[in-house]
């Protein structure tokens, strides 16, 4: 580090140094900007090193040659690395410079801000630890949120971008879904949740029994899909029948369906399977309200002669009513982003289209970005009163009500 | 690669147009990437991704060794950006060799003869004549396209077909409803077709021939499909095929429907593209498009080259072998337009509008392509 440090005056607030203090203090400040630029060095070079696919073979043969293994280091600079040592070598330095860099990043800082003067200091601390989160976070949200509502106006014609996403026949096809996957989806997964949550919490095995409900939070939607796409196979008449679904109905006798190839059931289909994959969640949550709710609550409504239902619906479901709108919140936000499920077992054909599915058949598959941004911008205001009432929730009674 | 002394790292991909997209977006593009739609190369072309080959290439030997399909396939606006490398046809179609002989019925040549072949089947009370479905999530719909496009270039002059392609004819143009008419007579003729039209739109793509191998006899007796369809014969996603080509099934050549159309192929095929221009990248193409370079996959089997210098009795297989043959035979070889089509037309509303038909069973055809026709994208 050779870096001279530049005789900084130090920043407002502080009182102008006398010669003395001067003395002892400008050390200190300098030694804080040098180990500043410092990190900001190692770590610009470490970005640089990382960008650069050569970059582990000049390394590698530079160490071997400081270390006198003069034809190992000639060997990869003719032949290169490996790739799969290559990669290696990269991981190493990218977890170096990850998390040393970004230690040292905030240590260096921290150490700048103990030079500030010491009214401005406590002020400027915060801002110090929490800026680069706050940064990344702008990156990495903030800006293609921007970019995504640019785009929709500016690429290809912005008001027939619009006119598409919000007319045309595929489209309107989507939000009709969508509202159905709504109320379909999220009602049923917090009202069986709730069911399930009420009728075993008395229940002897209750760890069991929600062991089974919660199981397929564990799977992916992709997965998922995969499992119930054989649910729901159909074979022609007369062949054996291999889904469930039409084994039992042909059982009794009735023709065998094409649940996925015909709408409406179709879309019901695709509801019963994210219902599924989401009781699990609402079920968990619940339970611990429900074992939150006062015993002496439910002993005295007792006394006053409730029955188990008047009970239910009377104390115990008002008293945790913010819980269950949490949890609906959480669920509906999961439900409007529906996109796996469609796209794994319909591609959204037969009616089956939704709106996250249409966006990304938008961009991947007819590269219309335009089109693209604006459905995502008309999802993202869907989502946007959702997750403001969640929020807002939250921030008055926090998350178990 | 031995012959040109490069180190080819190799990345396959199940979804790799997504994630091709996604790297040329966002400035991480491989050096070369193999496509198999014309489109995708246009799109990449026109925006300025790829490296124009004309420029340095030795067109006149591709000229040479390539049909012009293929060279006019990779160009954009008269500059080359694509060689192609694999070929396909899909101009075939497969049936039961024994109960082909048992039954005394011949291969049909002609298509009257395939037709009566149809009716002679469901007289005989031998099941359905026809394998045919098209179900496989977001490309359901696709089969029926390839039997569009198929019988197009044997009911009208090849140059309907590439203007229809171009959008330069209407997409409900009388001569496409007329081929739809032929598609129309396999697909919605009571009986035809195993499962019915439920089956058409339910039956996953791959299972469409398992029928055929029915322990008690073919339950469907025909199944036009491209070679790859053996992959997915009773046990050969298990690594346990029980069926062999060219012996439990063989294919034939799609008959022709006009005289005066000659034998045209459809087909498809892979191409090289270039991201990157660099020596050795432009050593390796070079490389690509010659025979030598296809020979390693010719012998592995499961492989036609598009270059059309590599010798024949190179071809190992049966399939392989009569691959070929039927494309060396050809008077006409056309890509899959659905594939060069506008993506919204060829991978949506053409898809969708085929579902539809289907689900009419054949009614309203008119009223069905003219909706594609309004889904082509302006400008």
């Amino acid at each position: 580090m050779d870096q001279a440090a530049p005789p900084l005056h130090p920043s407002g607030g502080s009182e102008p140094p006398a010669a003395t203090a001067g003395g002892s203090r400008l050390p200190g400040l300098a030694l804080s900007v040098a180990a500043m630029a410092g990190v900001l060095v190692v770590l610009a070079l470490g970005a640089s090193f990382l960008r650069d696919p050569a970059a582990p073979d000049r390394l590698v043969s530079a160490i071997a040659d400081a270390v006198g293994l003069d034809g190992v280091a000639e060997g990869i600079r003719d032949r290169g690395l490996t790739s799969a040592t290559a990669k290696v070598v990269t991981a190493v330095i990218a977890l170096a410079v990850g998390f040393g860099g970004v230690w040292a990043l905030f240590f260096a800082a921290n150490g700048l801000v103990d030079r500030v003067g010491l009214r401005v200091r406590e002020h400027i601390r915060p801002w110090v630890f929490v800026g680069p989160a706050v940064a990344l976070i702008g990156f990495y949200l903030v800006f293609p949120t921007v970019s995504t509502i640019v785009t929709s106006f500016t690429e290809g014609d912005g008001a027939a971008n619009y006119r598409f996403a919000l007319t045309d026949p595929a489209m309107l096809t989507a939000f009709r879904n969508n509202v159905l996957w709504l109320v379909l989806g999220t009602a049923g997964s917090v009202g069986i949740g709730l069911l399930v949550a009420a009728l075993v919490d008395r229940v002897k095995r209750e760890a069991l029994a929600k062991t089974f409900i919660f199981l397929p939070m564990a799977i992916s939607m992709v997965g998922a899909s995969v499992i119930w796409r054989f649910i729901y196979a159909w074979k022609p008449p007369g062949e054996e029948q291999i889904g469930v679904l039409n084994a039992v109905t042909t059982a009794f006798g009735a023709e065998p369906t094409p649940w996925l190839q015909t709408p409406p059931i179709n879309t019901l289909a695709l509801i019963m399977i994210l219902v599924w994959l989401q009781t699990g969640l609402a079920m968990v949550v619940l339970s611990a309200a429900l074992k939150s709710v006062p015993t002496e609550l439910i002993e005295a409504a007792r006394i006053d002669g409730a029955g188990e239902l008047r009970l239910f619906f009377s104390i115990v479901l008002p008293t945790i009513r913010p819980t269950v709108v949490t949890v609906a919140t959480i669920i509906a936000i999961t439900v409007l982003k529906v996109f796996d499920i469609v796209f794994v077992i319909t591609g959204g054909g037969f009616d089956t289209e939704v709106i996250a599915n249409r966006m990304f058949v938008e961009m991947f598959k007819f590269r219309n970005f335009g089109r693209a941004s604006a459905i995502a911008v008309v999802l993202f205001v869907l989502v946007v009163p959702f997750i403001v009432l969640n929020v807002r929730r939250q921030r008055h009674r926090g998350f178990a009500g | 690669m031995e012959r040109t002394g490069i180190e080819v790292v190799h990345e396959g991909l199940s979804d790799y147009t997504t994630v091709l997209t996604a790297r040329v977006e966002g400035g991480n593009a491989p050096d070369l990437a193999q496509i198999a739609q014309p489109g995708l190369m246009r799109s990449f072309a026109e925006a300025g991704n790829l490296v124009n080959l004309s420029e340095w290439f030795n067109t006149d030997q591709l000229a040479q060794d390539y049909n012009q399909t293929y060279l006019d396939l990779g160009s954009v606006d008269g500059n080359l950006y694509g060689v192609f490398y694999q070929a396909f046809t899909k101009s075939i179609v497969w049936y039961p060799v024994q109960a082909f002989e048992d039954n005394g019925y011949t291969v049909p040549t002609t298509w009257d003869q395939l037709i009566a072949l149809s009716d002679q089947i469901v007289a005989d009370g031998n099941g359905n004549p026809w394998c045919l479905s098209t179900e496989q999530d977001a490309f359901t719909g696709w089969v029926i396209t390839d039997w569009l496009e198929d019988v197009l270039l044997r009911t009208a002059p090849v140059e309907v077909y590439d203007q229809w392609m171009a959008h330069e004819i209407p997409f409900d143009h009388p001569e496409v409803l007329q081929a739809a008419d032929y598609v129309g007579q396999i697909m919605f003729t009571p009986d035809y077709v195993y499962g019915g039209t439920t089956g058409i739109n339910s039956i996953w793509v791959g299972d469409t021939q398992t029928p055929m191998f029915a322990p008690n006899g073919p339950k469907c007796w025909m199944h036009k499909q491209a070679s790859w369809i053996t992959d997915f014969w009773p046990g050969a996603q298990d690594g346990d095929p029980q069926f062999e080509a060219g012996v439990d099934s063989a294919f034939f050549y799609f008959p022709p429907i006009e005289e005066e159309f000659g034998r045209p192929v459809l087909g498809a095929g892979d191409q090289f593209v270039m991201f990157e221009d660099r020596p050795e990248v432009r050593a390796l193409l070079e490389y690509l498009a010659t025979p030598e370079a296809a020979r390693g996959w010719i012998e592995a089997g499961g492989f036609v080259a598009a270059n059309s210098s590599v010798p024949v009795e190179w071809y190992t297989n049966y399939t392989d072998q009569t691959m070929a043959e039927i494309m060396g035979q050809s008077t006409e070889l056309r890509f899959d337009a659905s594939d060069t089509m506008p993506a919204e037309v060829g991978g949506g509303s053409f898809l969708t509008a085929m579902i539809e038909w289907v689900d009419e069973e054949g009614g309203g055809t008119e009223n069905i392509f003219g909706q594609i026709e309004a889904s082509w994208p302006s400008g």
